[in-house]
């Protein structure tokens, strides 16, 4: 077994039980439910806020964009404005693809030839399984507003609604939920499954895999299983928005693993690859125009540097130069 | 005594079931680029000239090159953006692994675009990240040895910085920009290959890669203007470093210089005086290719500024500038933030339909597919397509045109107007997707010669499909590295296949004001039915 | 000889057991895609072991053994492929020999049930022979081919030079090593010596 799995699996584990423990015990609650939930948020506030900055200081000496079709030249050429975008409009219109539809992934297609002609198909499973976590993965954040907005607002309900609509099960099951544990455990056997993934794949690549599915499932878990009671949920997460936190007599010790997990998500996040989320928006082979020729890119540090000028080369050959032909600036 | 196959073949079996980054870089004889020569990095006043091998044990590095190592890393982070977000944000998602052509052709997982750019992030983690220098190896970070350096070495010249990988990402990696990074701190270190400095050095020099004299220059396209006028009869007037042209032409020298370039560039001459432009060439500014681009940003600010600094000079209004790839990358991405602005320029506008290249505003260079779709588009040329009835022809689209640019249907426009019989490679393997030549980012030297033929594979087989299918006999493209590049690939994977520069088949399909009847075409090969042989 | 039609029932197996056990010679991490991979436009390692390897057994499992041209030319692309690779020699076309093996294992019942004797097996084991040393003779065309494509690049750029003395500048103490040494050596360049303020 693969050691980066294991000890993946493990910290996941260690930090769940970690917080069932002090879950359990009463004194330790104020800690876990709590003092941890803040200072994980104001981490992952303050250390989002941090790695973009980090980024954005390094300044963008050139203008490089990645082109994915046609450029804008004559007029009567067709011009790919999404693929290749030459103005602002473009680059939104580009990064929107990008974020909202995972564009570059779905690029993947296949050729195959089936008897005399090529057919094409999408290799079309990463693309929707990373389409399928990320939405999900959306739906169960906007979802849980509710525990910390009151009244609760009509689009959350509505999500809610819309994530319950097959009405299975009581408590009607959410499917945003499950989808996530899905495509999250799909992401993983995709990991372990492709040899040149598994050859490759860091600790760092199994541990938020395992550490979302575990959110999921400890949410699961509460939400059919154990039933907590959602008034005393409740009422813990309204007290940590309202800044006046107070931690409910009837708490199911089990919530503190669900919490404390989130919070471990909430801190590692930033200094992770996780960050991709960030990152995206900042990436100069997608995020610029290909008007390089038509606009000037300026580069603040752009060196001063001293070439061979004409002047050099025709010092150097002037003579050849001149019994070839050549006019030169200066005879001799 | 009795040796089962099995055993035979385990040999190769063996190779990676350790992790990568146990594993070495095999750096055998024939298995690396020849280092460059001690007296070269003198002349370019590059740092650390001595003579080495790869194959040696010792590699010569001076004392702290670690450190030196670390400190340009650390600059490189501080100077971009690009560098310091790839370094961040790949997730290992694997999209990119099988994009690559030198991953297709050989199988090597270092091949994997990100695996080679984990590399360097190896090292990145372990010097600049907190979660590397506490986690060391379960975070993916390395301590720089020597090893770590060979590898380097070995992996960052098995690149072409054709940035196929780039379209596939979701967060738009650009591996070329990760290769050009970890290739400037090699350059620190001295590690260096000879098949890009001698050139680089040549052109700082003379004016171009190849290290053409300019009487040499001038001669050279003398000879193509009397072998033109043979051909056609008509008498070709090129000028040379002459003030007051309106436009300056630069081309790759390796079109000046060696076959099937040569003929593009009688291309360029024939269809220049048949449309009468006022323009000269510079024998100073001789050189569009650069392979500044393949050793440092620096490098290749200094080779480039020769264009703008002629153009000046002479006081032309505007360039144009021939068929290369990754020159065309340093035109539209990098010249003129570099050099520019070049506002003694005027605005590309073509003399003969009189249309303005608004898309060249500020850098007042048009490629010539540009110029010449625009010229067929109003009807300015006078072609005979018939003429290349006998060649089947497909498109290559080359890397640096397609990603860095996107000139996809200006070539395909000029093609399919001068010949009758063009037929598209797989989708997959064209525009900007396009398959690498697997010499590009100077890797076209002929001690790798297997790795050439391995990284052009994917291309190879593709150009084999429409080959078998279509009969497809001319492989057309617009780089000089590829016209140098693709007729050993397909002498090697699909003879019967020759190589075309765009110009070549536009001047063979151009019929010139009081040409003679053409017998033969810019090869002195025998045109169809001009020797009564009807061609069906 | 009841080999040839056990041969021929088995075809598809045969072809696909020595295509897997050809990729088993890539490194872990590419073995599994040059099987699994169907584009073979993305693919062309697997596409060409396959073609190869189809096309070969096709012939050499008819009962009257084919021409060895015909089989030269099915073998020609993965050899070809195996020339360009990292590999030695031996291990290049060690594949061909585990034909042998495959027929084995995948005419097991056969052998066991006496259908498929080990006269049989010995006579096609012949045939094996001589396809691998037609293998030997693929592989070491090809890389002569290389070395004759690698000599005849340098030639082809140094041509015109040889046509026009003078035609090349040598950086001083630099030379051109595009060139090969022997060629702009004697290649009646002049010596830097002439001009000796040559350079920046």
């Amino acid at each position: 077994m693969n050691v980066n799995i294991v000890l993946s699996l493990v910290a996941v584990v260690v930090l769940g039980a970690l917080a069932f423990l002090g879950g359990s015990a009463p004194v330790l609650q104020g800690v876990f439910g709590i003092m941890i939930p803040y200072i994980a948020f104001v981490m992952f506030l303050g250390g989002f806020i941090w790695r973009i900055m980090k980024w954005a200081k390094s300044p963008v000496p050139f203008r490089i964009p990645t082109t994915c079709g046609q450029q804008k030249s004559l007029p009567w050429i067709k011009h790919a404005k999404l693929e290749n975008p030459s103005s602002g409009l473009g680059v939104m219109g580009r990064m929107a693809l990008e974020i909202f539809t995972f564009r570059s992934l779905f690029r993947n297609t296949k050729a195959e030839i089936k008897g005399d002609r090529i057919s094409y198909e999408w290799e079309i499973w990463l693309w929707l399984g990373s389409l399928a976590f990320h939405y999900s993965f959306l739906a169960v954040l906007v979802r849980h507003m509710r525990f910390f907005l009151e009244p609760v607002p009509a689009a959350i309900k509505f999500l809610e609604a819309a994530d319950g609509f097959f009405q299975i099960g009581l408590p009607i099951v959410m499917l945003s939920g499950v989808i996530l544990f899905a495509a999250a455990g799909f992401l993983f056997a995709r990991r372990v499954a492709t040899p040149r993934l598994r050859y490759t794949s860091l600790a760092a690549d199994y541990f938020p895999l395992f550490l979302i599915m575990a959110i999921a499932l400890s949410g699961m878990f509460m939400r059919y299983f154990l039933r907590v009671d959602i008034v005393a949920v409740k009422e813990l997460t309204m007290g940590l928005a309202t800044l006046s936190p107070t931690i409910p007599a009837n708490i199911d010790p089990f919530l503190f693993v669900h919490l404390f997990l989130v919070c471990v998500l909430f801190v590692y996040f930033p200094f992770s690859k996780l960050m991709h989320a960030g990152g995206i928006f900042l990436s100069p082979t997608r995020n610029m125009a290909n008007n390089n020729r038509a606009k000037r890119h300026i580069n603040p540090w752009n060196p001063d540097l001293t070439f061979v000028t004409y002047e050099k080369y025709e010092n150097t050959f002037r003579e050849k130069m001149i019994e070839a032909g050549l006019p030169v600036e200066k005879e001799s | 005594m009795d040796i089962k196959p099995e055993e035979m073949i385990k040999i190769s079996n063996a190779m990676p079931k350790k992790s990568w980054m146990e594993t070495p870089p095999d750096l055998s004889d024939g298995k690396f680029c020849y280092p460059a020569k001690a007296k070269t990095l003198e002349y370019l006043g590059l740092p650390n000239p001595r003579d080495w091998s790869p194959a040696d044990e010792d590699w010569k590095l001076p004392e702290n090159w670690q450190q030196i190592i670390h400190e340009g890393f650390k600059e490189r982070l501080d100077k971009y953006r690009s560098l310091k977000v790839f370094m961040d944000v790949c997730v290992r998602c694997g999209a990119c692994a099988d994009k690559c052509h030198f991953y297709l052709g050989s199988g090597d997982p270092k091949n994997m675009p990100f695996l080679r750019a984990e590399l360097l992030r190896s090292i990145y983690r372990n010097d600049f990240t907190l979660a590397g220098k506490l986690l060391g190896k379960f975070a993916g970070a390395r301590k720089m040895t020597t090893t770590v350096i060979k590898e380097w070495f070995s992996y960052l010249y098995q690149c072409t910085e054709c940035r196929r990988c780039s379209v596939f990402c979701p967060y738009g990696i650009d591996t070329a920009e990760i290769t050009m990074m970890g290739r400037e701190l090699l350059n620190l270190i001295g590690l260096n290959i000879n098949w890009i400095k001698d050139p680089v050095a040549n052109c700082s020099k003379t004016g171009n890669h190849l290290g053409i004299q300019p009487q040499n220059f001038k001669e050279i396209v003398e000879f193509f203007c009397e072998d033109i006028e043979e051909i056609t009869g008509v008498k070709i007037n090129p000028s040379f470093n002459r003030k007051g042209a309106e436009v300056l032409f630069v081309t790759p020298s390796g079109d000046a210089f060696a076959d099937p370039g040569t003929y593009t560039f009688m291309g360029y001459l024939m269809l220049f005086e048949h449309i009468g432009l006022d323009y000269t060439l510079s024998t100073y500014a001789s050189e569009g290719g650069n392979f500044g681009l393949f050793t440092s940003s620096d490098m290749m600010k200094k080779l480039n500024a020769k264009m703008y600094h002629e153009a000046e000079r002479l006081g032309v209004k505007y360039i144009i500038g021939g068929e290369c790839g990754h020159m065309w990358r340093v035109v539209n991405q990098y010249m003129d933030t570099m050099n520019g602005p070049a506002n003694f320029l005027e605005v590309p506008k073509s003399p003969i339909t009189g249309t303005v290249f608004e898309n060249a505003a500020s850098t007042k260079m048009i490629h010539i597919a540009e110029f010449t779709a625009d010229l067929i588009k109003h009807n300015k040329l006078k072609l005979d397509p018939s003429r290349n009835d006998h060649l089947k022809v497909t498109w290559h689209d080359s890397c640096n045109p397609a990603r860095a640019m996107g000139i996809l249907e200006e070539p395909r426009y000029v093609l399919k107007s001068v010949c009758n019989n063009f037929h598209e490679m797989p989708a997959n393997t064209i525009r900007e997707e396009t398959f690498c030549c697997g010499s590009g980012a100077g890797l076209n030297t002929e001690e790798i010669m297997e790795q050439r033929l391995r990284g052009g594979l994917p291309r190879a087989n593709a150009v084999k499909y429409v080959h078998d299918k279509y009969g497809v006999n001319m492989l057309a493209c617009m780089c000089a590295i590829d016209r140098a590049a693709l007729p050993p690939l397909m002498d090697y994977w699909v003879p019967g296949v020759e190589v075309i520069g765009l110009h070549e088949l536009v001047a063979n399909a151009l019929v010139m004001d009081g040409e003679i009847e053409r017998t033969t075409n810019l090869r002195f090969e025998d045109l169809p039915g001009a020797e009564g042989d009807s061609d069906e | 000889m009841g080999i040839y039609k056990h041969l021929d029932a088995h075809a598809k197996e045969i072809t696909k057991a020595w295509t897997t056990r050809f990729s088993e010679g890539y490194p872990t991490v590419g073995g599994q895609f040059i099987m699994k991979e169907k584009d073979s436009f993305n693919n062309p390692i697997g596409a060409m072991a396959k073609e190869s390897f189809t096309g070969v057994f096709a012939l050499i499992s008819q009962e009257v053994m084919p021409e060895m041209e015909a089989l030269r030319q099915k073998l020609d692309p993965v050899i070809r492929l195996r020339a360009v690779q990292t590999f030695i020699p031996s291990e290049g076309v060690a594949f061909v020999f585990l034909l042998k093996t495959v027929i084995r294992e995948v005419l097991k019942k056969e052998i066991q049930e006496g259908k498929v004797t080990q006269d049989d097996l010995d006579s096609f084991s012949r045939r094996v022979d001589q396809l691998s040393l037609a293998a030997f003779d693929i592989y070491m065309a090809c890389r002569e081919q290389i070395y004759r494509i690698r000599a005849s690049e340098v030639r082809t750029r140094t041509l015109n030079i040889l046509k026009t003395k003078d035609i090349l500048c040598e950086v001083p103490e630099v030379g051109t090593e595009i060139l090969p040494h022997d060629v702009y050596k004697n290649g009646g360049f002049e010596k830097s010596d002439e001009n000796p303020d040559r350079g920046l």
